[in-house]
């Protein structure tokens, strides 16, 4: 299937309030998720038999910030944190990005990591795949069974992935600048 | 296993003996007997402490700096708990920071013993983003340098599966035959690990012309020191040294009977779970699943390998008769045969590709400069490396530098499903399954 054909599928199904853009133009073509509805449209996309989206090939966190002000001028998105999931069916054999938008920080109060329902039980590999997007980015993942760090150590703080993000000066006795 | 338990087992045999002292001597002897004959009494009756038990992250056997926390039970495993990070360098962070051309480096060290393919799927990555399609001749030199990848790191991985199921022997020979890998490679750009060779708009340097036989080529196959010869030579008379060996590999590994026993019918992998889990590559493979990036990929990729015969080994090799009778689909013969068989395809691949090297139209490199500027879009492209689909997802806002370099890993997709594949089997199994997925923990923490 197209991405518009997939598209089309989701907006049948779901309707506007859950698939709230698309981007055809894209080098790899994205459909946008309401952040609420994300675990069941995941579950629909792996469901359908004209979908069958069986293998998340990656989930990721990206922070779309610019924190120097004179480059910020011309910063060409939108300060917000986005999950891009890239599927792929190996039964049909056809890829769609699904990407979901999120605030920077939950109620704009900094620190509050955004929230966003977990689809580690659509697909395994998400368990792991959150975790790192939690420890990294710094994205809540609502309803993860076991949502702690992966890469760094558990007493680590921020996210480093964020654009805003400050080496700590010190961390059990190693100077960090 | 507390001294209590012990105890309550020592108490239970008195109690027994104590019985038995009334009866009459013959008696007391075939009760002995069958005692002792029905072991299964005794083991129902020895009762174990659950264990936790810290594998690594120094244990030689975990391929790097994995540590697994295992829960026991006397010689059974209940859960295996993967804790990975300890070779965190931030590499995405890294990528955030630098231009595309300056980020290769930083994926020389992801998956180590694969370097070139790890070049590859990022320089490709960059490509698609930024519209680039590199010439003929490009294309083919990358196409050498990455099956001849591949055959490095599949023989690092027979080498090290051998090691970690207690043989050492297929370990020497592999490396053996890689050190004339990095030989060549060394020829070609300079450097023996870390190659930073592929890159955006083609590959730093054309292929050598005329270079001297390395002398670990000559002495393997007792040709004079020194030799001058073209570099497509060296590599096609080492290809044909190789190419025996492999029945050697065989008797060593793939048929031999204490091999066979330690992996087959271990470790399986049904093809629902290794989608489910993410799993790639030869793993997939090895669980039944036909799909290999290099024939079923984005054209970006796959236009690479146009007008190449390869085929993709596939588990259960229904093609082939020598399959040991003990093995299931799934396990960790298979995972294991798949890479085997992969190095002779890539044996016929770079053959091919040298035929087709005098021929190649183009340059092997278009200029690209360092200061060009990322359009505002995306690109995610993952490529078929030896340990499985390596992604790389560029996020572009503008200026030179990425605003987001993600690597997605494959081997820390394969390895996220231990957890599940190891519950319940023996301690002495964990070494053999987590080394069956071939993993390389540079590439999980990157």
């Amino acid at each position: 299937m197209t991405p518009q054909e997939i598209h089309k599928s989701l907006l049948k199904e779901f309707g506007e309030d859950v698939v709230t853009g698309a981007n055809f133009e894209a080098k790899d073509a994205w459909i946008e998720i309401a952040p609420a509805s994300i675990a069941t449209v995941a579950e629909f996309l792996k469901a359908d038999p004209q979908l069958r989206f069986d293998s998340l090939n990656d989930l990721s966190g990206v922070d779309y910030l610019e924190p120097d002000e004179k480059l910020a001028k011309k910063f060409p998105y939108e300060p917000h944190v986005a999950v891009v999931y890239h599927l792929y069916s190996f039964i049909n054999r056809h890829r769609i990005t699904i990407k979901v938008k999120l605030p920077r920080w939950k109620d704009d109060v900094e620190g509050r990591l955004p929230e966003v329902p977990t689809v580690s039980h659509v697909w395994a590999i998400a368990d792991w795949h959150e975790r790192e997007a939690y420890d990294l980015v710094g994205i809540y993942f609502v309803g993860h069974p076991n949502l702690v760090r992966i890469l760094c150590v558990e007493d680590w703080e921020g996210h480093p992935l964020r654009k805003d993000y400050q080496l700590p000066l010190e961390y059990h006795g190693v100077r960090g600048k | 296993m507390g001294l209590k338990n012990r105890g309550s087992n020592v108490s239970c045999l008195v109690k027994n003996l104590s019985h038995i002292e009334f009866e009459s001597a013959s008696e007391v002897s075939r009760n002995m007997a069958t005692q002792l004959e029905d072991q299964r009494i005794i083991e129902f009756d020895v009762r174990t402490d659950e264990m936790l038990v810290n594998m690594g992250p120094q244990h030689p056997s975990t391929h790097g700096v994995l540590r697994l926390l295992l829960k026991t039970d006397g010689e059974i495993v209940h859960e295996v708990t993967p804790h990975i990070g300890y070779l965190h360098r931030c590499a995405e962070k890294i990528g955030e920071n630098l231009t595309g051309p300056q980020w290769i480096p930083y994926t020389d060290r992801m998956d180590y013993l694969a370097a070139m393919n790890m070049n590859l799927g990022q320089a490709l990555a960059f490509e698609k983003l930024l519209g680039i399609e590199v010439c003929e001749k490009a294309m083919n030199v990358r196409l050498i340098i990455a099956e001849l990848g591949r055959i490095a790191s599949h023989l690092v991985g027979m080498g090290a599966y051998g090691l970690d199921l207690g043989s050492f022997t297929p370990f020497l020979y592999a490396f053996r035959e890689r050190e004339v890998i990095l030989d060549l490679f060394e020829e070609v750009c300079g450097a023996r690990l870390t190659y930073s060779y592929v890159t955006i708009g083609g590959v730093t340097h054309d292929l050598p012309k005329q270079i001297q036989m390395p002398d670990g080529l000559a002495a393997l196959t007792g040709k004079p020191q020194g030799m001058v010869m073209t570099w497509s030579d060296a590599v096609l008379l080492f290809l044909e040294w190789l190419e025996k060996r492999i029945k050697e590999y065989h008797t060593l590994l793939t048929r031999n009977s204490i091999f066979i026993k330690r992996t087959a019918a271990l470790g399986v992998l049904p093809a629902e779970m290794a989608i489910d889990y993410g799993c790639t590559g030869p793993v997939l493979r090895g669980s039944g699943v036909d799909f290999d990036l290099r024939r079923d990929g984005e054209s970006i990729y796959t236009r690479m390998y146009e007008g190449y015969k390869f085929d993709v080994p596939v588990a259960p090799f229904s093609n082939r008769k020598d399959i040991p009778k003990e093995v299931i689909l799934g396990d960790n013969w298979c995972r294991f045969f798949v890479r085997m068989l992969e190095v002779v395809e890539s044996i016929g691949l770079v053959r091919q590709g040298l035929a087709k090297y005098p021929t190649a139209e183009g340059t092997h490199r278009e200029p690209f400069k360092m200061s060009t500027k990322l359009p505002v879009d995306e690109a995610y492209l993952e490529t078929e490396c030896p340990r499985g689909q390596m992604g790389f997802y560029i996020v572009g806002d503008g200026q030179a530098e990425p605003m987001r370099a993600r690597a997605k890993s494959s081997c820390f997709c394969n390895l996220s499903v231990t957890g599940p594949l190891c519950e319940g089997i023996l301690l002495a199994d964990i070494p053999a399954i987590v080394g069956s997925l071939d993993i390389v923990m540079g590439e999980i923490d990157r």
